[in-house]
């Protein structure tokens, strides 16, 4: 495809070295490798398999092949004309709701599946919230004959039973986890067991920013295809790169994926917008957000240090919001250092502001985002009051709505 | 003078204990159970119990939400004690008024020790009168100041090694760590199972060292230890089966001492 080729990887490669410190897969004091010794072997691998083919012509034309023909990349950056009269200024969306599957979840996924293939493994196992990285896991997984188990929270199971049956049509084991609180950090640790029992045959596709060293650099690598197709598009449409680009965070892979390219941009503003659910408060044992950038303190979770939402005495508080793919006590380290560092923005909005937004964007532009999106689309309005749009925003678009219908549909009826 | 007065020194450590049973020419039991679990109250009676089965070491877990390297068994443990109120200042507090002498190790994750301070959480421990930590998500990598506050307070800090551990990283583990050498006994998390894994042997073969050598994760019966003392473990760690015990909640003591003096008498036959 159009998109990846090798001296664009080696661009990636330069730009790591902007954005992370001497030690490796450090950013900042955020990241590093803390996990079982049994788990130290299978992430020495893993860094060297992908140092070895992310540059391989081979793997890159057969990356390419799926991201275009499978995935349908490029994905439009789309000019929202009626958001942008309402806002008074130029809006794009970047239309990731356009990829298989419906969220650019797919862009990590085929990259790594692709990447465990190279490397002779035939498993696949991943961890899933809402079921939508689970179900780009299961399209990879059958189309590249991998055995796929994907683990999910009994909990999310029962809310998201759709999403399990579709991955289940293609051929993947869902497993629901009865452990903790029943949903996607549980799922997590229960997918690292299986990964420390199963480290021969099997790949751990980690859905996210997060995870030890190599995964937040990996996933950032697939996903930034993102921000380098928005940096061509920006020029061709406007001639220049724009004001401001905004992006939901939960563990921040949509995020890390638009701003990437623009890091050594100092006048592009990036704005993370986190999940701030009911309230940014906490109760003894649970957060009635998800706003671990906002809010979180330093800690240590599965297998990163970075901000997590955790009570006095360490423990992991669980998360909330109105949307399962922001629902995640803890968020990549690279983005925590660059918040930490001021490069990029942290800010919230709840769920009655979010759902607001899907309603709107659906009304305006006849585009359904997902709950996920629409927190990033619920920012527009306070980024508008105090001035921080500029002339020319792009917002990424990160998945559809088809997946929230329910969810919305129960909230209507005060369910 | 009052932080004086509540020092725990009386205790032995983990160096004088396996001295004196390498002596004797005996292996070590060293159990796991999760302080705090089912009662802030129970433990005392619990850790009392192991010693007089003949238990030479007791770790004891402090319990956290995530606990990715074990099993469901401990896992579920572990939300007991913290449903019962077990923190971390309760926990020193029930590790100094515990009146055993054997050695005592901490085992938690990375998370509570860092979220407390790394160095008091240490110095804390060894006022408390704990001699060892495992910490097990914390690599070699990125434990440098921890074993530096472990070294200034006298605790050592206790390293895992597992049958995917290369050759290369067991030197680099060997060097760092102290006490004893946890050995990971099989691929996967702690629990119980029947048999001693081929891997398990070849990894006792493949870490040479005059550091003692534990092997734990899986261990349950009389028969394992005595084979794995026989592979040549200096100690076998048995968790889960305790844990088991106490889950269960009937004569738990009394059961725990059984199971405590058949483990430590398998041992010391195959001595």
């Amino acid at each position: 495809m159009a998109g990846t080729t090798i001296s664009e990887l080696q661009e990636i490669s330069e730009l790591q070295i902007i954005s992370e410190s001497q030690v490796k897969g450090k950013y900042g004091k955020f990241g590093g490798q803390y996990v079982p010794e049994v788990l130290m072997p299978a992430l020495e691998e893993l860094e060297k398999g992908y140092e070895k083919y992310k540059n391989d012509p081979e793997f890159l034309a057969e990356l390419g092949h799926y991201l275009k023909d499978f995935a349908g990349r490029e994905t439009p950056l789309y000019f929202a004309r009626n958001l942008s009269k309402k806002y008074g200024t130029k809006i794009y969306l970047k239309r990731e709701d356009l990829v298989h599957g419906g969220a650019h979840k797919l862009n990590n996924v085929i990259g790594q599946a692709l990447l465990a293939k190279y490397m002779g493994k035939n498993r696949l196992i991943a961890e899933t919230g809402a079921g939508q990285h689970g179900t780009a896991t299961a399209m990879a997984g059958a189309n590249l004959g991998f055995e796929t188990v994907v683990y999910m929270g009994a909990k999310d199971v029962k809310r998201q039973q759709m999403n399990a049956y579709r991955m289940e049509l293609m051929g993947t084991e869902v497993k629901a986890v009865d452990t903790g609180s029943k949903t996607l950090k549980d799922a997590i640790n229960e997918a690292f067991r299986d990964w420390v029992t199963n480290i021969g045959n099997t790949h751990y596709l980690i859905g996210s920013v997060v995870g030890p060293h190599p995964y937040p650099m990996i996933v950032r690598d697939f996903q930034s295809v993102i921000g380098r197709e928005v940096k061509e598009q920006a020029m061709e449409k406007e001639g220049r790169l724009p004001d401001t680009i905004i992006a939901c965070a939960g563990g921040g892979s949509n995020a890390m994926g638009i701003f990437h390219s623009f890091i050594g941009d100092r006048k592009v503003r990036l704005i993370a917008v986190e999940a701030g659910g009911k309230a940014l408060n906490c109760t003894e044992k649970a957060a009635l957000h998800s706003a671990s950038l906002c809010t979180g303190e330093e800690g240590i979770l599965h297998g990163a240090r970075t901000k997590v939402l955790q009570d006095r005495n360490g423990q992991i508080l669980e998360s909330k919001s109105i949307s399962a793919g922001l629902d995640y006590s803890g968020v990549g380290p690279e983005l925590a250092s660059l918040v930490e560092s001021g490069r990029v923005t942290a800010r919230y909005v709840t769920d009655k502001e979010a759902l607001e937004a899907f309603n709107e964007l659906s009304r305006l532009e006849g585009i359904i985002p997902a709950l996920e999106s629409s927190h990033a689309l619920a920012y527009l309005k306070k980024a508008a009051d105090c001035g921080e749009l500029g002339d020319f925003v792009v917002l990424n678009l990160s998945g559809r709505g088809d997946k929230d219908l329910e969810t919305v549909m129960g909230l209507k009826k005060g369910v | 003078m009052r932080t004086e007065l509540k020092k725990q020194n009386k205790r032995q450590k983990i160096s004088e204990k396996f001295g004196e049973l390498k002596q004797k020419n005996e292996g070590a039991l060293i159990s796991y159970v999760m302080a705090g679990d089912p009662s802030l109250e129970a433990s005392s009676g619990i850790v009392k119990a192991l010693v007089k089965g003949g238990v030479d070491i007791i770790e004891l877990g402090f319990p956290f939400s995530d606990p990715v390297a074990d099993g469901p068994t401990i896992q579920v443990a572990g939300q007991r004690a913290l449903a019962a109120g077990m923190d971390i200042e309760r926990y020193f507090e029930l590790v100094r008024d515990l009146e055993v002498d054997v050695p005592l190790v901490c085992m938690t994750y990375y998370n509570p020790v860092f979220r407390y301070g790394v160095e008091k959480f240490v110095e804390n421990a060894s006022d408390a009168g704990i001699s060892g930590l495992i910490i097990p998500d914390i690599p070699v990598e990125e434990a440098a100041d921890l074993k530096t506050n472990c070294d200034t307070h006298g605790i050592d800090l206790i390293f895992l090694v597992a049958p995917s551990t290369t050759d290369a990283r067991i030197q680099k583990i060997l060097k760092r760590g102290s006490g004893f050498i946890y050995l990971v006994s099989r691929l996967g998390v702690t629990g119980e199972r029947d048999d001693v894994a081929a891997s398990t042997k070849e990894l006792l073969a493949r870490v040479k060292t005059d550091i003692p050598k534990a092997v734990g994760f899986g261990i349950s019966s009389g028969k394992q230890a005595a084979e794995l003392r026989k592979a040549g473990a200096d100690a076998v760690i048995v968790g889960s089966a305790f844990v088991r015990i106490i889950e269960e909640g009937k004569d738990v003591n009394e059961r725990l001492e059984t199971l405590a003096r058949e483990l430590k008498s398998s041992i010391l036959k195959a001595s």
